[in-house]
């Protein structure tokens, strides 16, 4: 391999990477801009979306690597009931754990998000015990390059990359549209700036609170699922470790904002790809969190962050 | 706290009370010495713990429980706690202290975990009790390289060696390792670790013996293992031309993660292959890895001493005398258990004189104790061995396991491949 040649790999490696954060991140942020809670147990429920999307392959009878036509019609519906169920699965933290602390210091509500944070893993290991498990190959690896185009190139990218952005990509652009250009949307974005005033309003808060947990429940959901699809492994704790790459994804570009959470997510799976080939594995969580210190010094709202709302 | 101690004061009592029968009937004139044993005897533990003390029971009816003229017993405690069913720190610490407080006790046999040592080891030091394992593999407890700051000093309060191991250590892997590399052809290796005690150290020793042996290592690198993505780093490796792996790692450390995307990034054989120590020779690592990524990387581990059914000499006939005697096949450190106890036993006898000149306990002890320490060209089950000055076998003897096609719902399985020595 030339020196292009691995540049352009790890670059690959990173989009993948960070794309991954970047679904996990928008759920952060989109908590965050609504009532100011760093749901620490976010990550988890990603973790839980690979686990809820694994006991929905088996229910629907698929072990082997998908083909043709399933690829169409099972996988999206997959797809579906896995966010259907971690949607309502964070609708329902915030229900029992979140809702009755609304008007309580904001310290009450993060501690009790560490707590589900605990339960949730807690939950997970009882469910499928503590070893690793292994995700089945259902998402079909093809060696793109080689087996498609004859290209015998030292690069490879294989279907399972296309995957992961192809999926994530209508994701994030159906949510942009979502917030952008539907009644919920707006509801969510006024209630962001102004809880009270969006109340006065005649904005159902409480309600737009509920529908901002099923839309990130439902992103965590599809996450999860890419990423067993993607990396064939999962773990009851790994939640915490997506979930701590995820906030700062979302604090590097900016909490509250959704191009933010994105673009942070990228940044941070390009970083710590290249920080692996031209640094050393070692120093990579270093690395990462240096540039973000980096950052919050020099722009502390991040890198696609509001200025300075009045609510700070 | 209440259970637990209750729990290991019944488990005693009951040991005491199954003291063998026959050595009750024979004539006894210098008196009893007592030997104590200790890991776990419950749940998922009950089949290994039951292997090493038949393992044990071997060594003294070998004997016919006696030694010159001292009768031998058995004493077997449990040092699991029932609410867990795993090994426990109070608990095993209350077992070292009823042996210490003994005065018929002799040698400490345990433990099972290597976290469990850490607890009685200095208990037994103090005592000048001699402890022998059948399993510990944790480098620190006896040695400086693979351990943490301070190992193993703390474990010996008394400034001596008190503590001895018929079982090579865990870094005799990395060492042992190279040597196949290299055996094997390799040319350029690049080694990985978890960061762990365990990985690390083997992979630090693997480094050294290779640059040693005139094997260049590209590089030792840290990975982190809690990243379910280990592409970056592979497609670095990649990029490095190295035609090895080695990944000093355990299954727990994400090692079947670096095995399957090996072979997505196109780190394959016949161009790269992969090594790596006895932490990863479980099935459930080849269902994660998948059999195809592990074929495809010609994947190989190696493993602490020789599979039972390779034994030659001592070994051979301790496993068919075993099978004989118990009516079914030896668990991992059954026979492990067999030779400390065989160790033991042939260190009484040479210090029997000792023993029976001794004014108090504490001396008996100590003559026991440095007579395992100065166990020479002992004809061990893996061939002839010595102590060296930390309690350590001196031999290297490893098998070399490889991944092949197997039938079954898996589909591959580790295989014997060749005797390392």
């Amino acid at each position: 391999m030339n020196w292009w040649e691995v540049l352009v790999q790890q670059t690959i490696n990173g989009l993948t990477r960070g794309a991954v954060f970047a679904l996990i991140a928008l759920g952060y942020t989109m908590v965050y801009g609504i009532i100011e809670l760093i749901n620490f147990a976010h990550g988890d429920v990603f973790m839980l979306g690979l686990f809820v999307s694994l006991a929905w392959f088996s229910l629907l009878g698929v072990t082997r690597t998908l083909t043709g036509w399933q690829l169409v019609t099972l996988l999206p519906l997959v797809f579906l009931l896995t966010m259907l169920t971690t949607a309502a699965l964070n609708v329902a933290i915030d229900r029992l754990a979140y809702r009755p602390l609304r008007r309580s210091p904001r310290l009450a509500p993060l501690i009790t998000a560490i707590g589900v944070s605990f339960m949730l893993e807690n939950l997970a290991l009882l469910w499928k015990g503590p070893a690793p498990i292994a995700y089945p190959d259902v998402f079909p690896s093809v060696d793109i390059l080689r087996e498609w185009f004859g290209v015998d190139s030292a690069i490879f990218l294989t279907t399972k990359d296309v995957l992961v952005v192809v999926a994530t990509i209508p994701l994030m652009i159906g949510l942009t549209y979502f917030v952008r250009r539907t009644r919920w949307g707006k509801a969510m974005r006024a209630t962001a700036q102004d809880r009270e005033t969006a109340q006065a309003m005649g904005i159902d808060v409480e309600r737009t609170i509920l529908v901002t947990f099923l839309v990130g429940g439902a992103l965590a959901g599809a996450a999860g699922l890419i990423q067993g699809m993607y990396y064939n492994i999962g773990m009851w704790w790994m939640g915490y470790q997506a979930g701590l790459r995820a906030f700062t994804a979302a604090v590097l570009g900016g909490i509250g904002s959704m191009g933010g959470a994105a673009l942070g997510g990228l940044v941070i799976g390009f970083l710590s790809a290249w920080s692996d080939q031209y640094i050393s594995a070692r120093w990579t969580n270093a690395i990462v969190f240096s540039i973000l210190i980096l950052v919050l010094v020099f722009r502390p709202r991040g890198l696609l962050g509001e200025p300075t709302s009045d609510k700070a | 706290m209440r259970v637990p101690r209750i729990a290991a004061v019944a488990v005693a009592l009951f040991g005491l009370a199954a003291v063998s029968g026959d050595a009750a009937a024979q004539q006894c004139p210098k008196g009893k010495l007592r030997l104590y044993t200790s890991w776990p005897m419950q749940g998922a533990m009950l089949p290994e713990g039951t292997g090493m003390k038949n393992g044990v029971d071997l060594a003294v009816s070998e004997v016919n429980g006696t030694v010159a003229g001292f009768c031998l017993e058995i004493v077997n405690l449990d040092d699991a706690s029932p609410q867990t069913g795993k090994w426990d720190g109070a608990v095993e610490a209350e077992n070292a202290n009823k042996a210490v407080g003994d005065p018929l006790a002799i040698v400490y046999i345990g433990t099972y975990n290597s976290g469990a040592a850490k607890v009685s080891i200095p208990i037994t030091n103090r005592a000048h009790m001699a402890q022998v394992t059948p399993a510990n593999t944790y480098p620190g407890l006896t040695k400086k390289r693979g351990a943490a700051p301070g190992e193993p000093e703390i474990y010996r309060p008394g400034g001596f060696v008190n503590y001895f191991r018929p079982i090579p250590a865990d870094d005799i892997q990395g060492a042992v390792g190279a040597k196949w590399a290299k055996r094997l052809g390799a040319k350029k290796v690049y080694v990985i670790n978890d960061q762990e005690l365990y990985g690390k150290g083997i992979a630090d020793v693997f480094e050294a013996t290779a640059k040693k042996i005139g094997l260049p290592v590209v590089a030792n690198e840290g990975i982190d293992w809690k990243q379910p993505d280990q592409k970056p780093v592979l497609t670095k490796i990649r990029a490095s031309g190295a035609d090895l792996v080695y990944l000093g790692g355990v299954i727990e450390t994400g090692a079947q993660v670096v095995i399957r995307q090996m072979k997505e990034v196109g780190l394959t054989a016949p161009r790269t292959r992969f090594m790596g120590p006895d932490g990863l020779l479980e099935e459930e690592l080849l269902k994660g890895a998948t059999c195809d990524a592990a074929m495809a990387t010609d994947m190989r581990v190696t493993f602490a001493g020789l599979p039972f059914e390779k034994m030659r000499g001592v070994g051979a006939k301790t496993y068919e005398t075993y099978k004989a005697k118990f009516g079914k096949e030896p668990t991992s450190y059954a026979l492990y258990a067999a030779e400390g106890g065989r160790v033991i036993v042939d260190a009484i006898k040479r210090a029997a004189p000792e023993i029976e000149r001794a004014k108090d306990v504490a001396d008996k002890r100590e003559a026991l104790r440095k007579a395992i320490a100065s166990t020479k060209n002992y004809e061990g089950i893996n061939g002839k061995w010595s102590f060296d000055e930390n309690g350590d076998v001196d031999y290297d003897t490893m098998s070399g396991f490889k991944v092949v096609k197997a039938d079954g719902p898996v589909g591959c399985k580790f295989a014997f491949e060749t005797i390392l020595e």
